[in-house]
């Protein structure tokens, strides 16, 4: 069972990424803030992290580099953002991102890619 | 005998002695004082003649202070010398003018016959001033010779002791006075002459007055006293009521006179090396008056006193009264003194008329004419210079004939105030000239006519009447027998005196034709243009040098020539070359610019005169096309547009700047602007992201999954309306923030209870606060002072406040804090909560509507979206502020302060 890390801080949304994670057959992870996702993500070393970009203290960007620096984790990351400008999309795969999706967004969509990512 | 010859051998050595005096200063011209405004204002004492050293006595004697008039009016005239004489020099110097009818022809369009006739004009009214120096000089010498003197009309003129002082004067004054052709250059050593004779007769004249006063009486009181017997002391020391009249218009007389005297203009103008001279001129020259005059009275009296009985003539006073005491040395010091006051005026006046005469009658001419001018060819440089001496000549001449033949019967003063009415005729063309641009020639001429007229009318033809020329009841009987046209009464005015009679009607006449024909006669454009350059002199000056510009071309060998025949060839020559070097011209060249013709034309001017130097000029000058003045004028005028029209767009320009710099920084404002509400719409929008996330989210969720139980649906559903209540929130804020920034929120307010309003807030959230298990705690300061407030909006802001503590405070142990006081006049409300603080560095952030730096990617604190922004504008609105403090490590404060009522009276009081 893959395991997939949700960043976010906020609740609603983190409630609706959960149940769409669990329905689709992965074992969910929850972080509030950026500081907290990094704990999960050394602990858990979960293989897809859907991670927010403005949270307090430690923000997306920097959890996708820290990931992406180890390479002995192999984590996909697909940024959720309410960040749309290109630049900030751009900024998002500098870091590493493997794919970069705005919110509001399709939950069919992400559930996909998602999915493929988790191969 | 032995003392007529010592007298005579002083005379001439006292001439040789200014001889020496002018030739040293000649060779010592560079010597500072000799330049300074002293020499100057001594050389002005020129005014002082032999008239004033035995005259004035004379006339104090017999007619009391009337003699003090000849000095009042100069004195009263100093302070002005700065408008008139400095106006009068600085147009002389721009258009090489040297003398008087060389002025008054070149402010009015330089008619040759205007010149001949103001020359002839003076020299009538001088010449007898002239033979009075002469009667003088011979009367002195009489009475120190001891000679009879009355009877000097029966003697054969190679007998008479006067022809010899006259010869030997014209002699004096030619090789003296007019050695030098070129009349615009300065004569130091005649000046400095003149300052020395000055002096001299002042030192001479305070010499008897001394020996009057201190000498023979004991002081001025002495004096005064003693005369008090005498059966006229009252009217000689008192002006009598009946006189005022005389007095304004005597002094008036003298203080014209002094402007235009030829003499004067000639020391004044001519020989003015630096306008600022004036300045001390103004009290030096008033305070020689004063010295000159001091003892006038005292001698006057003193010699009634002491002649009392004897018939001897009161203008002799100051000479038969040393002598009387047998004191020859002051004597002959006082004799020498009336001999420099007398030699100075004739050397000044015979020079300055000389020059006259020649450029204005002489020169003019000959050069027109050509059966006359043939004969000179090449000459024409003596044919000035001998015409001047000449001229001095035969002016002594005639002087010595009017004084042997006519003056004998008249006092010095009245001859002396004849000829000051003469030269006051000058007065409306002169100073019309330079003050009035209308005035014209034909009103300038037909007034000078008029005014002679009636001054030879009134005043010559009684003087020439008592000698058998004319009947001499024609005086009284006037023309056809009419009284009222008879010289004695003309007009009427009776009750002036003869003198002041024939002022008031010549100068009124004058005055008035000058001032008509001005009026109603048409001005050449050349006229237009002098007048202008006249007026306006100061504004002029310095922008061009002559009056003319010459269009026409001419050859540079032929100006040459024509300058050699006056200047001679090697001054010329020399001339031309410093003003080719100075104005950087080609000397190879063949043609002269116009430069070069000005320049010729302004230096034959000084030789010949203005009008003989611009016919000269154009005999030369191909074309003999001037170009008309007007056209000058135009181009001044244009440059003068130019520069003015310059400085406008500078201003202008500048404004435009000013302009373009404030528009620079709107500009600046409006982007900053645009960035804020930039800014704003992508945080407004990116704050409605979250909400519609959730909800499309959900709804997806919910739509897609017909599988989910009943307490899952109804939880997503949930979720679903509280977000579209935040999104709802979200939309109003902003509405509620754009309506405040726009100025639109209106504020309805009324007096209010701070702790009222607390707790009707309270009210509203007490149950939200009490299910999240949070301890409340309130302390209300009773009896604050009332607000003036709209409680609405203050429950919104305390709402907010509370909500936000609610949020921020200890999730666990939540506790809040509501307190209420007073402040110095300031009601306040402190929210506390015990959550974490706000971050040091977003206290004042927190307030700003959606702040976030630009790259920004760290979520700020929560819920500070826009109510903070909102509350704080709506303290504002109230007067008051609201601001975060942390409670050390207990959570945040927030407080606001409004001002009480209490605290509104008293600023409205003080404001009131």
């Amino acid at each position: 069972m893959k395991k997939v890390l949700i960043v976010d801080d906020e609740p609603n949304i983190i409630m609706s990424l959960e149940f769409l994670m669990k329905k689709s057959g992965y074992e969910v992870f929850i972080a509030r803030d950026g500081a907290e996702a990094l704990v999960i993500v050394d602990q858990e070393e979960p293989d897809i992290v859907v991670l927010d970009i403005m949270m307090p203290q430690v923000d997306g960007y920097e959890v996708c580099s820290y990931i992406k620096n180890k390479k002995q984790l192999g984590a996909k990351v697909i940024f959720l953002s309410a960040k749309g400008k290109e630049k900030d999309v751009l900024k998002g795969y500098e870091s590493g991102a493997d794919f970069y999706m705005t919110k509001p967004f399709s939950t069919k969509k992400l559930v996909d890619k998602v999915n493929q990512l988790a191969g | 005998m032995e003392i007529k010859w010592l007298v005579i051998i002083l005379s001439f050595i006292y001439l040789v002695l200014l001889f020496l005096i002018a030739a040293w200063a000649e060779k010592n011209a560079e010597k500072r004082w000799l330049k300074s405004p002293y020499i100057y204002a001594l050389s002005l004492a020129v005014y002082c003649t032999a008239w004033t050293f035995y005259g004035s006595v004379g006339r104090a004697s017999n007619q009391g202070l009337d003699f003090l008039t000849t000095y009042v009016g100069p004195i009263l005239l100093a302070p002005v010398f700065w408008i008139i004489l400095r106006k009068v020099i600085r147009i002389s110097k721009i258009h090489r003018i040297t003398n008087l009818a060389d002025f008054i022809t070149s402010r009015y369009g330089k008619r040759a016959s205007l010149g001949a006739f103001v020359t002839i004009f003076c020299l009538l009214g001088v010449l007898p001033y002239i033979s009075i120096q002469i009667k003088a000089i011979s009367n002195s010498f009489a009475i120190l010779a001891n000679e009879q003197m009355a009877h000097s009309t029966s003697l054969w003129f190679f007998e008479d002791t006067a022809f010899y002082i006259t010869i030997a004067l014209a002699v004096f004054t030619i090789i003296f006075g007019v050695r030098n052709i070129d009349a615009n250059q300065k004569n130091i050593g005649l000046i400095t002459t003149i300052a020395f004779e000055s002096t001299f007769k002042l030192v001479a004249f305070l010499a008897v007055g001394i020996f009057v006063t201190y000498g023979i009486f004991d002081g001025f009181e002495d004096v005064f006293t003693a005369a008090a017997s005498l059966p006229d002391y009252e009217r000689l020391t008192v002006i009598n009521k009946n006189e005022y009249g005389d007095w304004m218009w005597l002094n008036m007389l003298s203080a014209l006179a002094f402007l235009f005297l030829p003499r004067q203009f000639h020391v004044a103008v001519k020989e003015n090396r630096d306008e600022s001279h004036l300045r001390k001129t103004m009290w030096l020259f008033p305070l020689y008056l004063l010295f000159i005059n001091v003892f006038v009275l005292p001698i006057a009296l003193g010699g009634k006193m002491i002649f009392a009985g004897q018939s001897i003539d009161a203008d002799t006073y100051v000479l038969a009264i040393p002598l009387a005491y047998d004191q020859h040395f002051l004597a002959i010091i006082i004799y020498l003194g009336g001999f420099s006051a007398a030699t100075s005026m004739i050397i000044v006046s015979t020079s300055a008329l000389s020059i006259m005469i020649s450029n204005h009658i002489i020169t003019p001419t000959i050069i027109k004419s050509r059966r006359l001018s043939k004969p000179f060819e090449g000459k024409l440089n003596l044919v000035v210079l001998r015409g001047r001496q000449s001229m001095i000549l035969l002016m002594l001449l005639l002087a010595y004939l009017y004084f042997k033949y006519v003056g004998e019967q008249f006092s010095l003063v009245s001859i002396g105030l004849i000829s000051f009415v003469a030269v006051a005729q000058f007065t409306p063309a002169i100073l019309g000239g330079i003050f009035w641009k209308a005035g014209n020639g034909k009103g300038a001429f037909s007034g000078l006519i008029v005014g002679f007229i009636i001054w030879f009318y009134t005043l010559v033809i009684p003087t020439v009447a008592n000698t058998g020329v004319i009947p001499p009841d024609f005086v009284v009987k006037g023309i056809f027998g009419f009284q009222w046209l008879s010289p004695q009464d003309f007009l009427g005015l009776s009750s002036m005196s003869y003198i002041v009679r024939g002022l008031f009607w010549s100068l009124m006449f004058n005055l008035f034709t000058y001032l008509i024909v001005s009026v109603t006669t048409k001005r050449s454009s050349q006229e237009i243009n002098q007048a202008e350059i006249f007026v306006d002199i100061f504004k002029y000056s310095s922008s061009y040098e002559s009056s003319v510009v010459w269009k026409g071309k001419a050859f540079l060998a032929d100006i040459k020539n024509l300058l050699a025949q006056f200047l001679g060839i090697e001054r010329t020559e020399r001339a031309f070359k410093r003003f080719m070097y100075r104005n950087d011209i080609n000397e190879e060249l063949l043609e002269a610019d116009y430069r070069t013709v000005n320049y010729a034309e302004n230096l034959l001017s000084g030789v010949v005169g203005s009008t003989s130097a611009r016919v000269l000029i154009s005999s030369v000058v191909k074309e003999e096309k001037a170009v008309d003045i007007s056209e000058v004028f135009s181009i001044l005028r244009e440059s003068q547009q130019y520069i003015s029209d310059n400085k406008e767009l500078t201003i202008k320009s500048r404004q435009l700047q000013e302009a373009t710099e404030k528009l620079k920084e709107a500009n600046e404002k409006l982007r900053q602007l645009d960035q804020l509400k930039d800014e704003f719409i992508s945080t407004v929008t990116h704050e409605m992201r979250t909400p519609i996330t959730s909800i499309r989210a959900l709804s997806e969720i919910l739509h897609d999954n017909n599988d989910l139980d009943q307490e899952e649906r109804s939880q997503f559903l949930s979720i679903i309306v509280e977000e579209t209540e935040r999104m709802e929130r979200l939309i109003n804020q902003v509405l509620d923030l754009e309506k405040m920034e726009s100025g639109q929120l209106e504020l309805p307010l009324s007096t209010l209870q701070l702790n009222d309003v607390v707790r009707e807030s309270l009210n509203s959230i007490e149950q939200l606060i009490l299910g999240r298990k949070i301890i409340l705690k309130t302390e209300l300061q009773p009896e604050l002072p009332a607000i003036k407030g709209n409680k609405d909006r203050l429950i919104q802001v305390i709402l907010n406040l509370v909500s936000n503590a609610i949020k921020f405070c200890d999730q666990e142990a939540g506790e809040i804090t509501i307190l209420t006081n007073e402040d110095s006049g300031l009601v306040e409300l402190t929210v506390m909560d015990n959550g974490s603080g706000v971050p040091e560095e977003s206290k004042e952030l927190i307030f700003q509507a959606f702040y976030q730096d630009k790259n920004q990617t760290l979520k700020k604190q929560e819920g500070s979206g826009l109510g903070l922004t909102i509350c704080q504008k709506i303290i504002e609105k109230h007067g008051g502020k609201i601001w975060v403090k942390n409670n050390g490590s207990n959570g945040a404060v927030f407080t606001f302060s409004i001002p009480g009522i209490m605290q509104l009276n008293e600023e409205s009081i003080n404001s009131g």
